[in-house]
């Protein structure tokens, strides 16, 4: 593949993270127009190449990277992201970069504003000249033409829907002029289904402008759909490089795994469960973007009891009011004993644990160490991991049972770390949510709520969470309550799966129920209809 | 292996940070120069031992709350004004000795508790500007302290101004009272000029220990993972603000016996405006010991102790015998404040 015609070429990178190698002789080249996939699991150093491409700082502060990366032929050397965006590199990121209370020409235009020079000028210089406000909305509106999407440019960021402002990143990157290389890591985690097709023609169109574009992404059916040429990484190697002709789907995710995957695990899904263990009367939760109005539902003994529903329709907010993290009301009872709503400390104490959506905020110490992480829950909730010293008097915590406890579970989980004391922060994002699964383990919980298990994390480790939460389920009995977006997911594991939709409970499907019904529910089409293994 | 320890050297030096390895280095050369400037040096480690054990339980006194995430005490002063109070009570009622000294310990106590839930509760409220709020909470309390030590009657003759009868003096003496008492606790002396303060390193190694426990225990797992995610504390059932409190509980408790074994060192006890700036001088030390605004360990505040109150020993004598002009003042103020405001700059280290 190494032409001469090709535009950006990376030879033999490699890079490696205290002590940790995430790159090994990465090499592949892309060509001007050229659309080019890259799959990788989690840590396979997708997002770690797109940094070294991008002269990201933190590369340098971390020692540097082996290897070369060559622009039309010429090795080229980025000490900071102004480099690579001078070279015509232009990046957008998985989290957003923009400025909430601009509007969409203000950030599209940011730092690159056409000016003239005003009076102020002669006194003070350059940054005092004037903003030409009209050429700078023609220039925006055109960037967002180009995209093929209708976006008001006077609209402010914070106003906008999710999708709206993937696309305002994006048109802010092509509105450079020498823009030729356009990076997207995982462009469209956010969008709905319809804005990522929009999102793809609109790339289609510029790699038809002659802008080469890579495309970061774990949708792999929209990677086939759009690549010209995919790149699969795994543990930090090129383990495969083919024109997208000869790829499937399966092809693909077996070649990011490295393994097998097979077909979703026959499903054994029970509806002879009896027993009560949790019941929801009437519950509100004021979570912002994810109001629950009133919802009731009961999960049997034993059950693995999926919630669904669309994004902001109050999903996330259910086990959130529950555990106490936002102000909630209305009744939830476990074991027939009532819940101490707002109060985290009394839903822990009555046995029940949470995965939390929000990894990075709520889930983790990113500063202290594994086992700490891992340990703390139990050892507040509960008193474990502490030893007694003075004959009782005092309880100090017990680091080797900690570490005891951390191994295991680093083993059980397959967490790839470098020991028990590494920071939680220094752990790639699906090392991460198996941590905070071994933090709900570890308490040892009667009811267990997951949220969003596998947002953010690729096939393998994803795979290895819903094993998890199955194991767990089937040969220690646990009852699980998961919530995710993801609706083949809850249909993969779930015995029952409620879908939520604005703050309500639209119904409550068996989950080998036809697809429509679960499209009727979520656009709560359905709403009264009788539903199979319904309510109670 | 030989690899791995060269890396692990050189991440030692730079998580030890330029300006204690320089601030170090220049201890180190005083201790060099003093002798050809006609200092001794047994008296000088002597000195710094003093201090050390004269400064280094208010040092103590910063680590849970900067464990917690509270930033830096610069409200040390309520913790010293429980000391001060403790220390004048026992005064007042005539103890002396080791009575006097224990006496003086519990009579602080229960005004360095409650001054610190006071204290913990409005830090509560005004989370994020902890540090200057702290700071005005500590300008505050001296200043109004300031009257009450006028108002309030104390009557032993030794305390209130003689033309009067009532009224603090600005400075107390402690002679006939506990006046070093756990300096000459199984003081060892080599020849004049050198004197190790058994005593007083012992308590401080005490205190450290009780520190150290309370860090280890539930609480103090809890108080710091308060300070490294508050939601992530919050969601494992831990009250943040309960948390918080019990911090600024213990950091004020330590402030009131780092005062009490300051001036049982010192001689004297200092009212009025004497804790105004007490804060300072442990949080450069702290910091210089390496300590980040939301992490701190028993080593920073060893290490800082000895590096900081090295400095403040050695500068006048050398530096004055060399230069024939008083600069330890100068140099102190420099110091403390520049290792504070290198400390600030560096705050973002921490992951949020």
């Amino acid at each position: 593949m190494a032409n001469d015609t090709s535009l950006l070429r990376l030879e033999g990178i490699s890079k490696d993270f205290y002590g940790t190698t995430v790159l090994k002789d990465v090499s592949f080249s892309l060509a001007k127009g050229e659309i080019l996939g890259l799959v990788g699991e989690n840590g396979a150093g997708k997002t770690t190449l797109m940094r070294i491409l991008f002269g990201m700082p933190v590369i340098a502060e971390t020692g540097g990277y082996g290897g070369h990366v060559l622009i039309d032929g010429k090795e080229a050397v980025f000490k900071s992201p102004f480099d690579a965006l001078d070279a015509g590199i232009g990046m957008v990121h998985q989290e957003f970069s923009l400025i909430p209370g601009f509007t969409a020409t203000e950030n599209i235009m940011l730092n690159r504003e056409p000016s003239k020079p005003g009076s102020a000028v002669e006194l003070f210089g350059e940054r005092l000249s004037i903003l030409e406000r009209a050429v700078m909305k023609k220039r925006a509106v055109t960037a967002i033409a180009r995209l093929g999407v209708k976006i008001d440019s006077e609209t402010a960021v914070s106003e906008m829907p999710v999708g709206h402002k993937q696309f305002t990143e994006i048109a802010r990157e092509i509105d450079r002029e020498n823009m030729r290389v356009l990076v997207l890591d995982e462009p469209t985690a956010v969008l709905t289904e319809s804005e990522a097709d929009i999102l793809l023609g609109a790339l289609r169109r510029l790699a038809a402008d002659g802008i080469s574009i890579i495309f970061i992404s774990h949708r792999l059916h929209e990677v086939i759909e759009l690549a010209d040429r995919i790149v699969v990484l795994r543990d930090g190697t090129v383990v495969k490089d083919v024109p997208t002709g000869k790829a499937t789907v399966r092809d693909l995710a077996s070649w990011m795994v490295g393994r097998d995957v097979g077909a979703a695990a026959a499903r054994d899904f029970r509806h002879d469960l009896c027993g009560e263990a949790l019941r929801v009367e009437h519950l509100w939760v004021d979570m912002p973007g994810e109001t629950v109005r009133d919802v009731s539902f009961s999960v049997c003994e034993g059950e693995i009891f999926g919630i669904g529903g669309l994004a902001g329709q109050g999903k996330l907010g259910i086990p959130n009011g529950i555990m106490g993290l936002f102000a909630a009301g209305g009744r939830v009872l476990l074991h027939e004993a009532e819940i101490t709503l707002d109060a985290p400390k009394a839903a822990l104490d009555a046995g029940m644990a949470f995965v939390s959506e929000d990894r990075r905020g709520v889930g983790l110490l990113l500063d202290e160490s594994l086992d700490w992480n891992i340990a703390f829950g139990a050892m507040q909730v509960k008193g474990e991991y502490l030893k007694k010293i003075f004959g009782g008097l005092f309880n100090l915590r017990d680091e080797k049972a900690m570490r005891v406890l951390a191994e295991e579970y680093i083993a059980k989980l397959e967490i790839k770390c470098t020991s028990h004391r590494q920071p939680a922060k220094e752990l790639s994002g699906g090392n991460q949510q198996k941590l905070c699964l071994s933090k709900a383990f570890a308490l040892n919980p009667k009811l267990l709520f997951v949220s969003e298990p596998t947002r953010g994390i690729d096939v393998g480790a994803k795979k290895l969470v819903l094993d998890t939460l199955r194991h767990y389920n089937r040969d220690f009995g646990t009852t699980i309550v998961m919530v995710s977006s993801e609706l083949e997911e809850l249909r993969s594991i779930c015995d029952r799966i409620a879908i939520v939709d604005e703050g309500r409970i639209a119904g409550i499907l068996r989950p080998d129920a036809e697809t429509a019904e679960f499209g009727l529910l979520m656009s709560g089409e359905a709403a009264d209809g009788p539903i199979d293994g319904g309510e109670r | 292996m030989t690899e791995e320890f060269k890396k692990k050297a050189v991440d030692a030096v730079r998580d030890f940070g330029w300006p204690r390895i320089i601030i170090f280095l220049f201890v180190l050369l005083l201790f060099i120069v003093a002798p050809f400037v006609g200092v001794r040096v047994d008296t000088s480690i002597s000195d710094v031992l003093i201090r050390f054990g004269q400064n280094g339980v208010m040092v103590l006194a910063l680590v849970p709350m900067m464990q917690a995430g509270a930033g830096l005490n610069f409200g040390l002063p309520v913790g010293i004004i429980a000391g001060l109070l403790g220390a004048t009570l026992s005064v007042q009622f005539g103890l002396t000795g080791w009575i006097g000294f224990t006496g003086a310990i519990g009579l602080c106590l229960p005004f360095a508790i409650v001054f610190g839930l006071l204290y913990g509760m409005l830090l509560n409220k005004v989370k994020g500007e902890e540090m200057t709020i702290a700071m005005y909470v500590g300008f505050s309390i001296v200043t109004f302290m300031s009257i009450l030590w006028i108002v309030l009657p104390y009557t032993n003759p030794t305390m209130v101004w003689g033309y009067s009868g009532t009224g603090l003096r600005t400075t107390i003496t402690l002679d006939g009272y506990w006046t070093k008492i756990l300096n000459d606790f199984l003081v060892i002396r080599i020849g004049s000029n050198f004197t190790l303060p058994t005593g007083a390193i012992l308590f401080f190694a005490l205190a450290a220990f009780a520190m150290w426990l309370f860090m280890h225990s539930r609480t103090g797992t809890a108080l710091t993972a308060v300070g490294s995610n508050p939601d992530f504390a919050r969601a494992s059932g831990v009250s943040a603000d309960r948390m918080r409190i019990a911090s600024v509980v213990v950091s004020s408790v330590y402030g009131a016996l780092g005062i009490l074994v300051y001036q049982q060192s010192f001689g004297f006890i200092q009212v009025y405006n004497a804790p105004l700036y007490m804060a300072f001088p442990a949080v450069a030390a702290i910091l210089l010991g390496g300590a980040s605004v939301n992490k701190a360990n028993l080593l920073n505040v060893i290490v800082g102790t000895f590096l900081f109150q090295g400095i403040l020993t050695m500068t006048p004598s050398v530096i004055n015998s060399v230069m024939k002009t008083d600069m330890s003042e100068v140099i102190r103020i420099l110091i403390s404040n520049g290792m504070i405001i290198y400390a600030l700059t560096r705050k973002t280290k921490v992951t949020k």
